[in-house]
């Protein structure tokens, strides 16, 4: 194992890229978890929002606020504490969803991919349709059916799409698995099916997951922030990044630039970040290239 | 005495996905009516073209796949009436070795897990003892205790050969089924893992199915030779009688292409240059007759029966 995990870290690091991707996930999920000994201000205490500082340039413009690194919205909160705080909405449904629909999409795929039959066909007969809807339109009728907003209704909305990638991936990597030679060497030694599923099949079936981790979480958050930004997502008192962009689109032609172009930089270097990493991951599972080593 | 293992007309089907219009399901006929016995201690090579079906014949041996008919009869008791939990007290009496040793080895457990794997999944013996008996298995099989803690891609193909060999002998079986034990392993190694099978079998006093295409692996170990061809077989004897005195034209023609044997073929392998057909829809009659060398006029519509040629030495071939 030694021997694996150090050409792990061998190959990690001569990949320019893989580094850039992860250093960025990094980074912003720390800042993220520290928002509040980070953020100068907390944007979502309405008792310190000073209508007077609305709407001020970033520090370094004509009319900037030193105190304002990246200015102000339309409320007075600091941007970026909003956007650090935002960040940490963005990551909690991103890791909440991954956990949610992942664990339960990797459990369907298992059972679907080994035992076959009915249980196959329906699962994946319902992964295809859900597949078939668009992911968003699914979240935005599970939100419209409940009409209350709030950050687990998002998680919940954004999961009932989300599992099927995962069942998908993991059925398919099954099905590979379980034509080993050492999943019939374990029948043969008359293993049982929760022996066989957990010991043998599960931990050699699951790389691929790892692969689309990186990628869903990218696409949970741009999912998040698309929600939000069309009003159904999280509640406006607890902003997240795609909120911020709504909310800032308002004043895009009164020449407030930065209610806009922050948030939707950090949404787009953090997306960018995650798939860095995932596409290096990708790589380094895939056992064709392996093998040939 | 009653043999360790009798086969009785074992047949083996497996459905074929057809079109949604396709009128009658289609099976592939990948063994039909099969029988052998084998006695303790003794090993039967399982000999044939790619695809006549050995290893499904193994597989159903073990009952790791199911079988359409027949009876497979271990040590008295007939495996195809056992339902799942009997069957797991007889999984220890039997076992099975494959041809690839990379994927035969769970690549995420270490050496000392693989082995031990089976003795957990029986419940023998606490942590200690386990790993006392994986120690005591890696030395049998030619590898060392100290290697227990590495895992299988740190290994060579003839050292994974062996691990799992040791994982095989880990319940203490009577009945190993190989299935193209040598085939995968460089021509240096293959000597090697043979020998190491036959020092065992003395040792335990194991009793082997050997499947393998290769005739002259299987003149080094058999006891017996049963010939497959498209799932039935067509030739049975004592292993000195199938290579002194090959009557099925198929086993002739095997044989020649084996340049060590310099034994009276009439045939060349060279008329087996044709297709095996399907065997979806193997030929009527002699299923070799569409490549047989010898064929009579009524070869295409007569099966002919197994029958005994001289004491203990059975062909199936309406010519003798
Ligand atoms: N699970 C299965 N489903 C359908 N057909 C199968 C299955 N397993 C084997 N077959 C078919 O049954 C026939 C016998 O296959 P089998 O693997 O037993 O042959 P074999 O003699 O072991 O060949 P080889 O020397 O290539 O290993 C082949 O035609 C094969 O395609
Ligand atoms: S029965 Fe006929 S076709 Fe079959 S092997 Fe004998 S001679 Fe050849
Ligand atoms: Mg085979």
């Amino acid at each position: 194992m030694s021997r694996r995990k150090n050409r792990f870290l061998y190959d990690f690091l001569r990949d320019p890229a893989a580094i850039a991707g992860a250093v960025i996930m990094l980074v912003f999920t720390a800042a993220a978890v520290l928002a509040p000994l980070l953020a100068p201000q907390d944007p979502y205490d309405l008792e310190i929002l000073e209508l007077g500082d609305s709407l001020k340039p970033p520090a370094w413009e004509a009319d900037g606020d030193p105190q304002f690194l990246l200015g102000t919205d339309d409320q007075g909160r600091d941007i970026l504490s909003t956007i650090l705080y935002g960040l940490r909405t963005s990551l909690s449904v991103g890791f909440s969803v991954m956990l949610l629909a992942g664990s339960f999409g990797v459990l369907v795929g298992l059972l679907a991919g080994y035992y076959g039959g009915v249980l196959d066909a329906v699962t994946m007969r319902t992964a295809d349709t859900v597949f078939a809807f668009s992911t968003t339109l699914l979240a935005i009728l599970f939100l419209g059916l409940f009409k209350q907003s709030g950050v687990g209704i998002v998680i919940l909305a954004i999961c009932i799409a989300d599992w099927v990638r995962y069942a998908r991936t993991m059925r398919a990597s099954v099905l590979e698995v379980k034509e080993e030679a050492y999943i019939t060497a374990a029948k043969a030694t008359g293993a049982n099916d929760v022996h066989l599923l957990l010991v043998h099949l599960l931990p050699n079936a699951l790389p691929p997951i790892f692969v689309i981790m990186a990628v869903d979480l990218a696409a949970i958050i741009m999912l998040e922030a698309t929600l939000s930004f069309l009003g159904v997502g999280v509640p406006i008192t607890k902003p997240s990044l795609g909120m911020m962009i709504a909310s800032g689109k308002n004043y895009i032609y009164a020449g407030c630039w930065w209610l806009i172009v922050f948030p939707g930089a950090t949404l787009v270097l953090f997306v960018l970040g995650l798939n860095l990493f995932a596409d290096w991951l990708r790589e380094e599972l895939n056992p064709r290239i392996q093998r040939s080593r | 005495m009653a043999p360790l293992l009798e086969v009785r007309d074992l047949t083996v089907h497996f459905p074929v996905r057809r079109s949604l219009l396709a009128r009658q399901r289609q099976y592939v006929h990948a063994v039909d009516n099969a029988s052998f016995t084998l006695a303790e201690g003794e090993t039967l090579g399982l000999v044939g073209e790619s695809g006549c079906g050995k290893t499904t014949t193994g597989l159903a041996v073990l009952r790791l796949i199911p079988f359409t008919s027949g009876q497979v009869i271990f040590q008295g008791q007939d495996l195809s009436s056992l339902n799942r939990a009997e069957l797991r007290h007889f999984r220890r009496e039997m076992q099975i070795i494959f041809q690839d040793p990379y994927s035969s080895l769970n690549p995420r457990m270490t050496v000392q897990r693989i082995i031990s794997d089976p003795l957990k999944i029986h419940g023998q013996g606490n942590y200690r003892e386990r790993a006392e008996r994986v120690a005591y298995l890696l030395e049998k099989v030619g590898l060392t205790p100290e290697q227990a803690s590495r895992y299988p891609h740190e290994f060579s193909g003839g050292q994974r050969q062996r691990i799992g060999i040791a994982r095989a002998l880990a319940l203490s079986p009577k009945l190993i089924v190989s299935d193209e034990p040598v085939s995968a392993l460089d021509v240096s190694i293959q000597a090697q893992i043979i020998n190491l099978l036959i020092d065992l079998q003395k040792e335990f006093s194991l009793s082997y199915i050997l499947i393998s295409h290769d005739l002259a692996v299987v003149e080094y170990i058999c006891d017996h030779v049963a010939v497959m061809y498209l799932g039935q077989i067509v030739e049975t004897a004592p292993y000195r009688d199938i290579y002194t005195d090959p009557r099925h034209p198929y086993t002739q023609a095997l044989l020649s292409a084996v340049p060590t044997f310099d034994i009276s073929a009439k045939y060349e392998m060279s008329v087996l240059a044709g297709d095996v057909p399907s065997p979806i829809q193997p030929p009527p009659g002699c299923r070799f007759h569409p490549r047989c060398p010898i064929r009579m006029d009524e070869c295409n519509r007569i099966e002919p029966a197994m029958k005994e040629v001289t004491p203990g030495h059975f062909a199936a071939c309406l010519a003798l």
